[in-house]
C-alpha cells in the first residue's frame, strides 16, 4: 500500500479540524504516519492512531521552533526517508507552503499549493488566478508534496483505531547552522473565536465600520462566526493584520461569508470569493461587492447588524 | 551593498485572466510589474539609499526570468530606481513550474554574483499570478541561503538582517547573517512611483540579457520538462452573479436571517 506523510506543527493539546481533515485525506491515499514538531502528549497521540496513524515521528532536537522552515524541512526531509512515504501533506499555511517548498527541493519532489482534494492516483485539485479558474495538477516526480486548505473534507476517524508507534527521526546539525534564527517573539491576545482560515461562517467588515467592529463581532458571535476585514480596515489599525481577508491576507472559503461596508476591490474578492454563500451590506448600491452577492442589501451596517444580531438570538432563543 | 530583487511581469489582476487552452499556462498578454514586487524594491532602495545610494557604489539589480514582454517589468523597475536590470530570458523556460523557476534563478544569481558577492536577494511575499510563495523558499534551499520571509519590517546591520516577521499567533524577530534570501509582505513600506526624473535616467541604465547557456543551465532542467509538476486540466469557473440585492426599509436585518435560515446557515 502506498506510504502517506502527515506533518503537524505543533499539534498542543488536541488536534486542530484542518489536521484530522489531512488524515482523513492521507488514509484515502494509503498508510499514514505522522511527524510532529513540539510537544506530543498521549492524547494527541491516541487521536493520531483513531485517525489511522501507524507511525508517530519526532524530531531529535527540540529547538526546530527557533529557527525558520529551513531546519524543519531538513526533519521532514529525514521523516519521509524514515516513512517510505510517497506522499506527503501540509497545512496550506504560509509556514506549510514554505516548508513544503524546501522539502521539495530536498526530495526532487514536485509540490502542489492550495490543494482542495486529492484523488488515489495523487491528482490534486486546487483553483487558480484568485479562484477564476479549477485546475487539476499532478506531481510528475516519485515524490509528491501538497499543502491542503482547510475545509475541504470532512474529518472522519478510522472504522479500526491503530496505537501508532512513537520513533525519533534524527535531525543533523547541519539543518540549523545557516538557518534565520527566531530571536524574539511576542504572543497575539487569543480572540477566543474560531479561526479564521478553518470557519465555517466569517462575518468581515471594512473601511464603512469607521472604527467601531463592535457590530461585525456581535454577529460573529451570534453566529460562532470568526471575524475578517477588509485591509482598508486593518491598515486604519481598527483590527490586527492577521484579520485580513484578500490577495495579501487570508484566503477563506467558508460556507458563508458576510461582508459589511467593504466595497468589494478585487484584492479582497481574491480571499473571498470561493465561500459558498456571500451576504454583502453596504450603503453604496454601486460597490462592486454586489456584483458576486447571493444576498447584498443596500443599508448603512450599523443599522443592519444590529438588527440581525437581536433577530438571531430571538430565535435561537 | 549589491542586492538582487527579483520582478516578475504577470497578467494585470484588475482585467480577467486566462490560462491559455493549448498547455495551460497563464496567458501574458496584459502583463505588469507584480505589484507586490514593488514592495521588495523599495525596500532594497531603502537600504541602499541609507548607505549613499548608487554613488556610493550600491547596486539593486532587478532581475526578471520570462518571455520578451518581461523586460518591461525590468524597465519598470530601473524608473522607479533600480540601478540595473537583468533579463533571463530562453524559451527552453515557458511553463517552467516553481522548482524549475528556483533552479534557473538561482543560477542566475550565482552569475550574478560571480563579479561581486550579492548581500541580499529580495523578492514579494507571493508573484500575483501563481501565488503559491513557493520560489523564494526553494531559491533559499537552492543557494544554501538563511531564508527570511514574510518581512513586515526589515533592518541590515553589519553583516545581519533582522526582521519583523507576523504569525497567526506572534510577531518574530527574525535574524540571520547575510548572505540572505528575504521577501517582504505589503506591510513593509510604500513603494514610490516613478518621477519624470527617473523614466529619463533610466533610459541611460544597462539590462543585460542572458540565456541557459551563459548562466549554465541545461534546457532540459527547465521547462515543461525539468518540471516537477504538471498542470492536467483547467476549466473556467463560471462567474459569480449577483443574487438578489434588496434595500433596507428598516427590516433589512430581519430579513437577512430569513434568507441565512432558508439557507440552512443558522
Ligand atoms: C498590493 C495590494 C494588496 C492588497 N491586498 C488586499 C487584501 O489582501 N485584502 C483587502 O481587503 N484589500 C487589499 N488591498 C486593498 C484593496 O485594493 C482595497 O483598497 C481595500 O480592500 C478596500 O477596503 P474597503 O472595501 O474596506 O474600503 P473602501 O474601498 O473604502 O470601501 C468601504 C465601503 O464601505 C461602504 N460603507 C461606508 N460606510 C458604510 C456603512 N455605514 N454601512 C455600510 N456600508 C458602508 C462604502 O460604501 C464602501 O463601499 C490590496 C491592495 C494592494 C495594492
Amino acid at each position: 500500500m502506498a506510504k502517506v506523510l502527515v506533518f503537524i506543527d505543533n499539534p498542543g493539546q488536541a488536534l486542530k479540524k484542518s489536521s484530522l481533515e489531512l488524515l482523513t485525506i492521507a488514509r484515502s491515499l494509503g498508510e499514514t504516519a505522522v511527524a510532529v514538531n513540539g510537544a506530543l502528549n498521549d492524547d494527541v497521540v491516541a487521536a493520531l492512531g483513531a485517525h489511522g496513524a501507524t507511525a508517530v515521528f519526532r524530531p531529535s532536537s527540540e529547538d526546530l521552533d527557533a529557527y525558520l522552515i529551513g531546519p524543519k524541512a531538513a526533519y521532514l526531509a529525514g521523516a519521509v526517508a524514515a516513512s517510505g512515504a510517497t506522499t506527503v501533506l501540509l497545512e496550506n499555511s504560509f509556514d506549510g507552503k514554505e516548508i513544503a517548498a524546501r522539502l521539495g527541493i530536498k526530495l526532487g519532489a514536485g509540490v502542489i499549493t492550495d490543494v482542495v482534494g486529492v484523488e488515489p492516483d495523487g491528482t490534486a485539485h486546487k483553483s487558480v488566478l484568485a479562484g477564476s479558474y479549477t485546475t487539476t495538477a499532478k506531481a510528475t516526480t516519485a515524490v509528491s508534496v501538497l499543502t491542503v486548505k482547510p475545509n475541504s473534507v470532512t474529518p472522519d476517524p478510522a472504522a479500526a483505531a491503530a496505537s501508532p508507534e512513537v520513533l525519533t527521526v534524527d535531525v543533523p546539525d547541519s539543518a540549523t547552522a545557516g538557518a534565520a534564527r527566531i530571536t524574539g517573539r511576542k504572543d497575539k491576545p487569543a480572540s477566543g473565536r474560531p479561526d479564521l482560515t478553518e470557519a465555517r461562517i466569517v462575518v468581515a467588515g471594512g473601511r464603512g465600520v469607521d472604527g467601531d467592529f463592535g457590530p461585525v463581532e456581535e454577529l460573529a458571535d451570534a453566529l460562532g462566526a470568526a471575524v475578517g476585514a477588509s485591509r482598508a480596515a486593518t491598515d486604519a489599525g481598527w483590527i490586527g493584520h492577521d484579520a485580513q481577508v484578500g490577495q495579501t491576507g487570508k484566503t477563506v472559503s467558508p460556507q458563508l461569508y458576510i461582508s459589511a461596508g467593504i466595497s468589494g476591490a478585487i484584492q479582497q474578492k481574491a480571499g473571498m470569493q470561493t465561500a459558498k454563500v456571500i451576504v454583502a451590506i453596504n450603503k453604496d448600491a454601486e460597490s462592486p461587492v454586489f456584483e458576486i452577492a447571493d444576498f447584498g442589501i443596500i443599508g448603512d451596517l450599523f443599522q443592519v447588524l444590529p438588527q440581525a444580531t437581536e433577530e438571531i438570538k430571538k430565535r435561537k432563543g | 551593498m549589491k542586492i538582487i530583487v527579483l520582478v516578475k511581469h504577470v497578467p494585470d489582476a484588475q482585467l480577467d485572466r486566462h490560462l491559455s487552452d493549448e498547455d495551460n499556462t497563464t496567458d501574458r498578454a496584459d502583463s505588469i510589474l507584480s505589484e507586490l514586487d514593488e514592495y521588495a524594491l523599495e525596500a532594497a532602495l531603502q537600504l541602499t539609499e541609507a548607505r549613499g545610494g548608487a554613488k556610493a557604489g550600491n547596486q539593486v539589480i532587478a532581475l526578471s526570468m520570462g518571455p520578451a514582454g518581461a523586460v518591461n517589468a525590468i524597465k519598470k523597475s530601473l524608473q522607479i530606481g533600480a540601478t540595473e536590470g537583468v533579463h533571463l530570458r530562453d524559451d527552453a523556460l515557458a511553463g517552467s513550474d516553481a522548482a524549475a523557476t528556483s533552479l534557473a534563478l538561482a543560477a542566475a544569481v550565482r552569475h550574478i554574483g560571480a563579479d561581486g558577492p550579492v548581500d541580499l536577494v529580495l523578492t514579494g511575499m507571493a508573484s500575483t499570478d501563481g501565488e503559491t510563495s513557493l520560489v523564494p523558499a526553494q531559491l533559499a534551499e537552492r543557494l544554501d541561503l538563511p531564508q527570511v520571509t514574510f518581512a513586515s519590517e526589515l533592518e541590515v546591520d553589519g553583516g545581519r538582517v533582522i526582521a519583523r516577521r507576523d504569525s497567526d499567533t506572534h510577531y518574530d524577530t527574525v535574524e540571520a547573517t547575510l548572505p540572505a534570501v528575504v521577501s517582504v509582505t505589503d506591510q513593509i513600506n510604500e513603494p514610490r512611483f516613478p518621477n519624470f526624473k527617473g523614466i529619463i535616467a533610466a533610459k541611460r541604465k544597462t539590462i543585460t540579457t542572458l540565456t541557459l547557456a551563459e548562466i549554465g543551465v541545461d534546457p532540459a532542467e527547465v521547462g515543461k520538462t525539468g518540471s516537477w509538476t504538471e498542470v492536467k486540466t483547467a476549466a473556467a469557473r463560471p462567474p459569480r452573479t449577483a443574487g438578489t440585492i434588496i434595500t433596507d426599509e428598516g427590516d433589512a436585518g430581519i430579513k437577512l436571517v430569513d434568507f441565512l435560515a432558508a439557507q440552512k446557515l443558522l
